[in-house]
């Protein structure tokens, strides 16, 4: 394989050589009709001055497996799962779209700080989860809660990261849905968007050092596409053919920005071509769609060693965070139109029920079982203290330097005499 | 339409123990306006700076607002009903991008429009940290004062908030304090916010104007109606005094005032409360003259202590008065770590009782 790619990058080479030299003599001696070759540009010349007007280029289509209804429209493109898969990845919608509504209450009635909400983009999520390898390394933005739960991830460590128990993987220290597992190849998240894109480029450069057959994805929103750290990763991807896919969720807004705010080309996926990648945009409400193009694109970019942009078209149901009234900014008659006509979840169930997959009666013990296990899983991450109020000085650097263990030492004698000022009862005891 | 069944959901949760949050401890004291500022109206201090906004955009036709969200009014609500009242070309959201609206801002301000420009949160300015730092702040000098961006304003909500984790809670006014050529002030209240916000927009260089977002709400004063400036650069005495100095700025103004309240009933110690307001230029004239008279100073602040704006402050008093000092000067802020860990607020703090002690260090010297 590199040896075959070895010759042909020589022989490439070698013939442009030759080329050049011919090129050179002949415009010496005759003038011929010549090809541009700047270092920049290597093609045509053209007389016409003639710019290139964006609107006048055919839109990209959007890929699609089953409509609305859930109905497949080409039996080919139908992915070859069996029922118990089919089944996993409804459970995994369905558990997500519970959790979301007891958190998003759970936030309302003062137990948690904050939340953020799924709904809409359980089948882009879940579809791309599917697709992927569990060694694939994933970057994530902070919507993509069903790739983990896909993964493994449990309702509990959910509700320990949230509750900022001392289970919780980050130990309290970041904000709710901040979630991350190193056993589950999911990198943190962080809250400053974008950031996390270009790191994906590097790590998949380290993967693609390793010839260890994998790649990495990373997630993120239109918005967040907007950041100056998206297109240097597009960039940095390109330039090192390195086996990533972007997986943008186009759902429509940023907070409040709508996309007609955000960008004037078409969408996120004009740019994949832009800076050398292959690119395909998806009905991101359709898990199939989503399925298939994840995973051509995970055989394209390990298989090829080059980038892949999914640009996934969807709608963000609902409101941006806990902190968000998302009515001051668009009607409810929207919500409620793509709630109805264009609801991921809905076309999946749809599709199961016309196959005789799902039935209502399994629904609605499947709705009861993940209830209850929410609700347990919550009580207790309730229940669980935070970790020592020391922590917070741990894992700043590998081991504390001795300036913060001398801050440190200043807090635990001054906790000494004014215990009584502190929460202490909610922390592990110092 | 988010939830069904969300009453059912709603009775089994309200049985259990709420989490526990702590916001900061301060308690906020209103001022009152100077009698020459005329008819006052109450706001809080995001209402204060909507009508700082307003009245820059009605007098300077130049003048646009512009930032991630703000056209419907901003996560925050600070620029609520500008859009309506002065139309869309004026009051704008932009892409999400920080260094694109730093840069915007720059280059409105060079080619001398007024930009008042929102960064959502002070811990997401950081894309734009090149656009400020060998931009906004060299724009004049670089170029021998042939251009410069001083029409820029750069709005941005600082500090903690009780559970806003690493990136909602950042002081990070020191960054920029280290860049000569930018302008760096922190309000405490509506009425200061307002004369500070309408100083730094028509201040002839870059400002960046740090709101403590914990007052958006919580701080209601009878703020003036009229157009009035407070003065950049210049610190407020806001509690006399002759045993202590201390020094804060934005929300931990506050918790200081109480201390010295506290100290003052409870150990008889009488405190000198000011507010810098202005980091930079910081008015080291009204610190020192204090410190000579008291001969102990204590600075506090949100930011991490190493090498937040308390060092320069310890550093030049210490070289200013060094015949007055009685006791060595004293920083009490936030631990050299992230700042501020989630769950961990209430012990990160720079709180009144950390602060208390800091004055009885300095006292019993
Ligand atoms: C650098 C940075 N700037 C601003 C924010 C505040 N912020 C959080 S989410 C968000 C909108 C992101 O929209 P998008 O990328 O489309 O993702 P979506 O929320 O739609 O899933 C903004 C502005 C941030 N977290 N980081
Ligand atoms: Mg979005």
């Amino acid at each position: 394989m590199t040896v075959y790619k070895l010759t042909r990058f020589f022989n490439k080479k070698t013939t442009s050589f030759i080329k050049s030299i011919y090129y050179r003599n002949l415009s010496s001696a005759t003038s011929v009709s010549d090809r541009a070759s700047f270092p920049g540009y290597k093609g045509e010349f053209s007389t016409e001055l003639q710019f290139i007007y964006p609107e006048n280029n055919a839109q990209i289509q959007c890929y699609r497996v089953m409509n609305r209804k859930g109905v497949v429209i080409d039996p080919s493109h139908e992915p070859k799962f069996d029922n118990e898969s089919l089944l996993k990845m409804y459970k995994n919608m369905n558990l997500l779209s519970k959790f979301d509504m007891i958190m998003y209450e759970a936030q309302r009635q003062g137990r948690i700080s904050f939340y953020m909400q799924n709904h809409g983009e359980t089948a882009a999520q879940i579809g791309s989860a599917a697709a992927l390898d569990p060694q694939d390394l994933i970057f994530a933005q902070y919507r993509e809660s069903g790739v983990l739960l896909y993964r493994g991830f449990t309702i509990q460590q959910c509700c320990d990261q949230i509750f900022g128990n001392s289970n919780g993987s980050c130990k309290g220290k970041q904000m709710p849905v901040h979630y991350g597992s190193k056993e589950l190849n999911f990198v943190t998240i962080s809250s400053p968007l974008a950031t996390q894109i270009p790191q994906a480029a590097g790590a998949a450069y380290a993967f693609k050092r390793n010839q260890n057959g994998l790649c990495v994805i990373t997630y993120f929103g239109e918005g967040a596409a907007s950041e100056g750290d998206a297109q240097v990763a597009m960039n940095f991807a390109a330039v090192f053919d390195v086996p990533l896919i972007f997986f943008c969720r186009n759902n429509g807004y940023a907070i409040s920005t709508p996309v007609k705010e955000q960008y004037r080309g078409d969408g996120i996926a004009a740019r994949g071509p832009a800076f050398g990648m292959v690119t395909i945009r998806v009905d991101g409400n359709d898990l199939f769609a989503v399925y298939n193009a994840t995973r051509a694109a995970r055989q394209i970019a390990v298989k090829e060693s080059r980038p892949v942009l999914i640009e996934a078209m969807t709608y963000r149901l609902g409101h941006h965070s806990t902190s968000d009234d998302s009515t001051a900014y668009r009607s409810v008659d929207e919500i409620n139109l793509w709630e109805k006509d264009d609801n991921p979840m809905n076309r999946f169930r749809n599709y199961l029920h016309n196959k005789g997959i799902l039935t209502k009666e399994m629904e609605s013990e499947m709705d009861a079982e993940h209830k209850r296990i929410i609700l347990e899983c919550m009580t207790k991450a309730e229940r669980t203290k935070y970790c020592k109020p020391t922590e917070m000085f741990l894992d700043v650097y590998d081991k504390p330097t001795d300036l913060i263990l001398k801050q440190q030492k200043e807090l635990l004698e001054h906790l000494k005499t004014h215990k009584e000022h502190y929460p202490m009862n909610s922390y592990e005891k110092l | 339409m988010l939830v069904k069944n969300l009453t059912k959901v709603s009775q089994l949760l309200i049985n259990s123990k709420s989490q526990i949050r702590h916001a900061s401890a301060f308690k906020f004291a209103p001022d009152t306006a100077p009698a020459e500022l005329g008819e006052t109206t109450k706001m809080n201090l995001c209402q204060s700076v909507t009508n700082a906004m307003d009245i820059s955009l009605s007098q300077d036709k130049s003048a646009v607002v512009f930032g991630e969200d703000v056209a419907f009014g901003g996560v925050f609500r600070c620029t609520v009903g500008l859009r309506d009242k002065y139309g869309k070309d004026r009051v704008f959201n932009t892409p999400l991008a920080e260094q694109g609206i730093a840069a915007f801002g720059i280059g409105l301000a060079a080619a001398g429009a007024t930009a008042i420009a929102e960064i959502q949160f002070a811990d997401y300015i950081f894309p734009a940290f090149d656009q400020i730092v060998n931009e906004a702040a060299k724009f004049r000098y670089r170029s021998g004062n042939l251009f410069d961006c001083g029409k820029l304003t750069i709005r941005t909500p600082t500090g903690a908030v009780g559970h806003g984790a690493l990136y909602h809670s950042q002081s990070v006014e020191a960054f920029f304090a280290h860049s000569p050529g930018l302008k760096v002030v922190v309000p405490r209240s509506p009425i200061q916010t307002k004369g500070l916000l309408l100083s730094s927009i028509r201040d002839p260089n870059p400002v960046i104007f740090f709101e403590p977002k914990i007052l958006y709400r919580q701080a209601v004063e009878n703020v003036p109606v009229k157009d009035y400036e407070i003065p950049l650069g210049k610190a407020e005495v806001l509690m006399e005094g002759s045993d202590v100095t201390i020094v804060s700025w934005g929300t931990q103004v506050h918790v200081v005032k109480e201390v010295a309240n506290i100290v003052k009933e409870k150990l008889n110690i009488s405190c000198e409360v000011i507010d810098l307001r202005t980091i930079v230029p910081w008015d080291y004239e009204t610190v020192c003259n204090s410190v000579s008279k008291t001969g102990r100073l204590i600075i506090s602040h949100e930011a991490n202590v190493t090498m937040g704006f308390g060092a320069e402050i310890a550093a030049f008093v210490q070289k200013e008065c060094f015949l007055n000092l009685e006791a060595p000067v004293e920083r009490v802020a936030g631990y050299d770590i992230p700042s501020i860990p989630h769950v961990y607020e209430a012990f990160f703090m720079p709180d009144k009782w950390k602060c208390i002690e800091a004055v009885k260090r300095v006292v019993n010297f």
